[in-house]
């Protein structure tokens, strides 16, 4: 066969092109550049009904909050949900793509996803990167087997436990964990232990802080309460707003109108009478 | 020297009410070294969708030369225009296949989509997406643009008064960034048109 006359997009997968470009770069000594990371505080415990997950929602690069509020508890599936630590483009990228395998695998069985099918995917490809893919995750939710709580490490390593942290603030949250879960707790108690455990992360891990985002997934539903609490509110904001005495000055001007949007209705023939 | 700082840009998108405004720098530098001072950081995708990229020109362009491509193969596929959100996610995708061996480019994202609605957004050089409600920054002068944008701010701001903000906020930080300056370009986009115009700015 000839070849295509054109790059055709790639069907996935990475790319390595500008890899010897970066690298003679960084040999050359340009340090390798920072990205943005959720330093994080992720929380999950298993209450009497079902899971919760807790995290917080700031995003950093380097020492600047590049997000405020961002969400950091990623839909898998209706009945699975997962907290994502660690580079944000690689929790991102990595908890959309399981949750389209897991959309894809229920269309073709026509049942609910497993807690660990999910967490099978996750780890295989976590554990095929070798730790370059920079994924930290609390993976939680309720199947036909119960509740399930799992951490899953950037080296593919997992764990199951009934109550787990992550990111920069686990070790604040886990102290909370540690002095006041225990089993059996009820919905209302266990939104609450995971707010407070959320929120000494917030308030003493510097990776950590605004709002605290909570999900509740019990059998057969889930609530996602996003800003379940804001701890932070900005107090310094001008009511007057601002007002500029001294316009800017402006050398060239170009005023382009748009087109209308037409809407074209199909199956009538206009041109027929 | 981070390979960010190599060209120098400054970047900005805010929404205001029923509109858009996107601005940036308009210096291009080779470290302390000015080459060009009409450089064009802004690229227009479709009518109602701007796309700034910030970083490394070279992979600026690059990268602006393949969404462009992305984005003419899906108008022939589907004959209509990329809504912003779509566009947003292309940009990740492309971004996330190179994550280990990245373009050194920062996108800003802004666009109107379905009716009327101001959308903008930032990534950073491996495409992790950052929605906002209210205003994105990026290049070399982010960090005195996020201070300018936070208090200069307000929510549903008329085209007139965006354009206003968007460029005090754009030339009082750059004033503070060696790297970018050379007046601005700012672009304010309504439902009915486009206003494209061009600062003067400090030239040192």
């Amino acid at each position: 066969m000839s070849q295509v006359a054109v790059e055709v997009p790639p069907k996935g997968g990475f790319s390595f092109d500008l890899c010897r470009r970066n690298g003679m770069l960084s040999k050359k000594g340009v340090p390798p550049p920072s990205y943005r990371k959720t330093g994080t505080t992720i929380v999950g415990l298993i209450f009497q009904d079902g899971v919760i997950l807790g995290a917080d929602t700031r995003a950093t690069e380097g020492p600047i909050v590049c997000d405020k509020n961002c969400e950091k508890i990623h839909y898998m599936a209706p009945n699975i949900y997962c907290c994502g630590a660690g580079t944000a483009a690689d929790t991102e990228a990595v908890t959309d793509m399981v949750s389209s395998q897991l959309q894809l695998h229920r269309y073709h069985t026509g049942r609910e996803s497993r807690v660990v099918t999910a967490l099978t995917l996750l780890k295989s490809h976590l554990f095929k990167y070798q730790g370059h893919v920079q994924a930290a995750l609390v993976l939680g939710g309720v199947d036909a087997n119960g509740p399930h709580l799992h951490t899953i490490y950037p080296h593919g390593s997992t764990d199951t436990l009934p109550f787990a942290t992550m990111g920069s603030g686990s070790l604040a949250a886990m102290s909370v964990f540690e002095s006041k879960y225990c089993e059996g707790l009820t919905k209302e108690e266990g939104i609450k232990l995971v707010c407070e455990a959320i929120c000494s992360g917030i308030f003493n891990d510097l990776g950590s802080g605004s709002n605290v985002d909570v999900c509740v997934i019990t059998k057969g539903q889930k609530e996602y309460l996003r800003n379940h609490q804001l701890p932070n509110p900005r107090t310094y904001v001008s009511s007057k707003g601002f007002s500029f005495p001294k316009k800017t000055e402006i050398l060239l001007t170009r005023i382009t109108p748009l087109k209308e949007m037409v809407e074209v209705i199909e199956g009538r023939d206009t041109m027929e009478e | 020297m981070s390979i960010f700082e190599y060209n120098g840009s400054a970047l900005i998108a805010m929404v205001g009410k029923n509109c858009f405004a996107i601005a940036s720098d308009r210096r291009l530098g080779v470290q302390l070294q000015t080459i060009a001072t009409d450089f064009q950081r802004i690229y227009k995708v479709h009518d109602r969708l701007f796309l700034g990229l910030s970083g490394l020109a070279t992979d600026a362009q690059t990268l602006y030369q393949r969404l462009v491509f992305r984005h003419k193969l899906y108008q022939l596929r589907e004959e209509r225009d990329m809504k912003p959100e779509t566009f947003a996610s292309l940009v990740s995708a492309i971004l996330y296949e190179k994550r280990f061996g990245p373009y050194f480019c920062q996108p800003v994202i802004a666009g109107l989509g379905d009716e009327d609605k101001p959308f903008i957004c930032t990534m950073d050089s491996i495409g992790a997406k950052e929605l906002a409600k209210d205003f994105v920054v990026a290049g070399t002068a982010s960090e005195s643009l996020y201070g300018a944008c936070e208090s200069m701010f307000r929510p549903d701001m008329e085209p007139e008064d965006l354009f206003e903000t968007i460029s005090q906020a754009l030339l009082s930080s750059v004033d503070r960034d060696c790297l970018s300056g050379w007046g601005g370009h700012v672009y304010v986009v309504t439902p009915t048109e486009v206003k494209e115009r061009i600062l003067k700015g400090r030239m040192d």
